[in-house]
């Protein structure tokens, strides 16, 4: 018994334990501090003249710069700081010298060299808690959207059946339903031809015989699914536009689940201006102004929204013509006299709706509803008596404007008369905001400050450091040799992991370190475990080199028992915990996977190395 | 070398097990859970002030600015202080009381975080987290099953059940917060626990096929002792790091440190001496780890 390792086992650990320390490298260069300037629409091209006007505001404010890059299309740009206190002087100065139509966001410049750079070497992004920042978590409220396409429904109906002539009474029934009672078999059976016509995605079913005759026309579970989707997916891009609005640096805008979606804004400082931009939930509703001798049943009143014209209002008919998750995309812009106006364009079936509706109404006034929603607070008395404040939505309705239609309407129109360009850009930016598909709601945030995140992280090294050092310690003393062994393996492990955490692009949080702290203490089981057992051998009269072979030998089934069990649990935390409790899982999972290999392959090589291929008499293993 | 034997004290053990098991049943009946911020849902503020807050204060600008039912405490040292609100503020309610207190304060006022949780979160996260640990269970009797058999399988699922009850039950009765973090190192203890039956498991494994002619308590003992040493050394290292992380983690880190303290302390008398005295109790005999005999017609039996 040699205990020899084979050349190319020797070089395997090495090439391993070679590119973890490449790909851990990038971790311990500093990031800059830096500004990343772009533009707000993707024709505004940043070049070197935009550059010197930001070179130029930081040098008039006295704050020290380098490093300024513009990327190949320019798109963006980057200027590192000297100093990372500034960084909020100096993006305001920018912002200024550069005015709107460029975003200047705060940001973390890697320091990375090229050459690590090219080799996709990249240090470990920092989670919120560590690199301070907001969390938002918002519930899009699938059922509105639901409510909402169901009351499209019954104004469709409606209409299509007046247009025919057909006489009878449509109303919602349930979530998912919209019934026409009709008067005679012949109408219902003509309604039901019209409605199969206009919607065939909608299951119809006759009903009621003898005096009225009904049809109800319901939407399939599918189309749930597809709305539900749908109202999320359009929430997600125009969170992203808002998102971009906000003028952050890595931002996040992910889908989680069903219904949610996750917001995270690396540095952001103003939660309250973020939570506005974001939370601004609103719909529109465009409809007809009513004709002053139409019935009360028939139209409903508006108070204006803009606060010069409050307390006038208008009649509005109760039809809706389309509603905002039918407009693509509003804009101000002038005419070819140079007067504001807002350009507006509806999707394919908006367009069709907007021109049956306007071609016979010319001459008449539309009225654009924002609705917002909108929350009072309920106190519930509980069964044991003690109150539980509930948060009841409701939708405000308010009328943006209600401007002469001047001729059929199509899926592009203009919005013309208005008084300034900034009541114009106003405008097109209250139905950019109305036009989501479905409300969505706050249901969880965290805000972490700079300076907490900061002492966070110095926390987190401190408690690595110190529990680091009670092991090596301990190791060492009770193992000697072999315990050094360990810690050398140990060291590696760390490396390993952090190199591993780089190259996948896992972030870093504050239970992450707890979660490599946690590997320090594990990953030394697996070595206890092998010389606990070398001891045994030893006991037990084996000569060294068979102690130490049997040793490895047997606590192998143990070693990978124990850590198949703890990988099961860290898999599981993954995939069912949310933000902190994921990131744990993380390095743990990954901690475990790199601690079998420096623990088992890597001390043995060591060992081998040591021991391996001579005479020896007694081995440096503690008390035996 | 001496073998100990643990399982004489099995009745003791026993008893002192199902006392503690008792307590921390008793205590959710009567005390719950303090849950944390991540469950009741609700407003959390942290901020350090430049000078030293006066909690009377800062209490009585809240009450003024509409926030009567806030929570006012310092938070480790006398300038950090921490604001809590009962469920039914909306989002904006963590803003609003950073401006009052920048408003009152004579010096700064610096936020240190802020949360708010709603409260379909809440309810959804208690669900979610007594179901992953359930799953964990789950798997895990499934895993030992197949590589053992399923008496361990049983033994350890139980012996887990029982740290993880008394660690909760810790929770409980020192009325500490336990939040997302506290969940997640109890899910941690799981595995961690796990960790050290499977070793003495192994081990009776092991000693059950070599050594003939011993009682399964024999065995048992002999196995306990055996792996006693890397049993308590591995502990030991773990809980250094724990009590490292307890010390200078920081606040948001403290109630983790503490659960897997708790458990790993409970989880390693628990593999020393529940997972096996339930294994005994289930009867454990040699005959459950032989590798099973192939079917064959021309066995001789014994008919009476």
């Amino acid at each position: 018994m040699l205990n020899k390792y084979p050349l190319w086992k020797y070089l395997l650990v090495l090439a391993v334990l070679a590119i973890g320390l490449l790909y851990a490298a990038p971790n311990l260069y500093a990031p800059d501090p830096a500004l990343q300037i772009t533009g707000e629409s993707s024709a505004q091209i940043i070049d070197e003249r935009t550059l010197s006007r930001v070179t130029g505001a930081l040098e008039e404010a006295g704050i020290e710069h380098f490093g300024e890059v513009i990327d190949p299309g320019g798109r963006n740009a980057l200027v590192r700081l000297g100093d990372a206190e500034q960084q909020l002087i100096a993006q305001a100065r920018v912002q200024r010298a550069l005015g709107d139509g460029f975003i200047v966001a705060l940001n973390l410049a890697p320091t990375t060299p090229e050459w690590l750079s090219d080799l996709g070497g990249q240090p470990m992004k920092l989670g919120l808690d560590l690199s301070g920042g907001v969390h938002f978590k918002l519930e899009v409220d699938v059922d509105a959207a639901m409510e909402r396409r169901q009351e499209f429904y019954e104004t469709a109906i409606r209409r299509a059946l007046r247009d025919e002539r057909i006489r009878g009474i449509v109303g919602r029934e349930g979530d998912l339903s919209v019934t026409a009672r009709l008067r005679s078999e012949e109408d219902r059976e003509s309604a039901r031809t019209l409605i199969a016509d206009n919607h065939p995605e909608l299951l119809l079913e006759r009903g009621g015989e003898g005096e009225s005759w009904t049809i109800t026309a319901s939407m399939t579970e599918q189309m749930r699914t597809e709305i539900a989707n749908y109202a999320v997916s359009q929430n997600l891009t125009t969170l992203r536009n808002r998102v971009n609005e906000l003028g952050v640096s890595e931002p996040l805008v992910q889908r989680q689940g069903q219904s949610r979606i996750v917001v995270e804004l690396p540095g952001i400082q103003d939660t309250a201006e973020a939570k506005r931009i974001l939370g601004t939930v609103a719909n529109l509703e465009f409809r007809l102004v009513a004709n002053l001798d139409a019935p009360e049943s028939e139209k409903q009143r508006f108070e204006y929204r803009s606060e010069d014209r409050a307390g006038s209002f208008e009649w509005l008919e109760r039809d809706i013509i389309i509603t905002g998750e039918r407009v693509a995309n509003a804009q101000a812009s002038f005419d070819e006299n140079g007067r504001p106006n807002v350009q507006i364009s509806l999707d394919g079936e908006g367009g069709t709706l907007m021109s049956r509706a306007t071609r016979n109404n010319v001459k008449r006034r539309m009225g654009v509803l924002f609705i917002e929603r909108k929350f009072r607070t309920r106190y519930e008395l509980q069964e044991d008596g003690s109150e539980k404040a509930v948060q009841i939505p409701y939708d405000e309705r308010k009328l943006l404007t209600a401007p002469v239609i001047q001729s059929a309407l199509g899926a592009q129109f203009q919005i013309t008369g208005l008084d300034s360009p900034l009541e114009a850009s106003e405008l097109a930016l209250m139905l950019r905001a109305g036009a989501l598909a479905a409300p969505i709601s706050f249901v969880e945030e965290r805000t972490v400050g700079p300076s907490l995140g900061a002492e966070n992280i110095r926390l987190g090294v401190k408690s690595v450091q110190f529990g680091l050092a009670l092991v090596v310690l301990f190791m060492i003393l009770y193992y000697r040799v072999f315990g050094v062994i360990a810690v050398v393996a140990l060291a590696a492990n760390l490396i390993l992991l952090v190199a591993f955490m780089s190259l996948i692009g896992a972030t870093l949080t504050l239970p992450g370190i707890a979660g490599i702290v946690l590997t320090v203490g594990m990953a030394v089981d697996a070595n206890v475990l092998i010389f606990s057992r070398i001891r045994e051998e030893l006991r037990d009269g084996r000569s060294p080199q068979m102690a130490i072979h049997s040793g490895y030998d047997a606590a192998l089934s143990t070693i990978l028992d124990a850590n198949i069990t703890t990988l099961i649990v860290a898999v599981i935390l993954y995939a069912v915990g949310t933000g902190p409790v994921k990131g744990f899982a993380v390095t743990l999972s990954v901690g475990i996977v790199t601690s079998m290999f420096t623990a088992i392959v890597g001390t043995r090589a060591l060992v081998n190395l040591y021991y391996g291929g001579r005479k020896v008499r007694t081995l440096s293993i503690g008390g035996v | 070398m001496r073998v100990i034997d643990f399982m004489g004290w099995r009745r003791i053990a026993l008893a002192i097990s199902v006392g503690f098991l008792l307590l921390s049943v008793a205590s959710f009946f009567t005390r719950q859970l303090a849950w944390g911020l991540d469950f009741t849902g609700g407003t959390l503020v942290e901020v350090h002030f430049a000078e030293t807050a006066e909690l009377a204060r800062v209490r009585a600008g809240l009450e003024q600015g509409g926030f009567p039912g806030a929570i006012v405490v310092a938070f480790g040292t006398d300038r950090d202080v921490l604001i809590r609100l009962p469920q039914g503020h909306t989002e904006m309610a963590g803003d609003a009381v950073l401006k009052l207190l920048r408003q009152d304060a004579t010096g700064g006022v610096e936020l240190r975080r802020t949360e708010f949780v709603g409260p379909q979160v809440g309810d959804e996260l208690r669900e979610q987290g007594g179901l992953a640990m359930l799953l964990a269970l789950g798997l895990i009797t499934l895993y030992i099953a197949f590589r053992f058999q399923l008496k361990f399988a049983v033994s350890a699922v139980i012996a887990l059940v029982h740290d993880i009850v008394i660690t909760l039950g810790f929770f409980s009765l020192t009325g500490l917060e336990f939040d997302l973090t506290v969940l997640a190192a109890i899910l941690a203890v799981i595995g961690y626990s796990l960790n050290d039956t499977i070793v003495v498991y192994d081990r009776i494994r092991e000693n059950f096929r070599k050594l003939r002619g011993l009682s399964p308590m024999e065995v048992v003992n002999r196995s306990i002792t055996e792996t006693l040493g890397r049993t308590l050394v591995t502990s030991l290292t773990t809980v250094l790091v724990l009590v490292s992380l307890a010390i200078f983690g920081g606040d948001m880190i403290f109630g983790f440190a503490l659960a897997l303290l708790v458990g790993v302390t409970v989880g390693t008398y628990s593999s020393i001496y529940m997972a096996s005295n339930i294994l005994l109790m289930l009867g454990v005999t040699k005959e459950d780890l032989m590798l099973p005999v192939r079917d064959g017609a021309d066995q001789d039996e014994f008919t009476p």
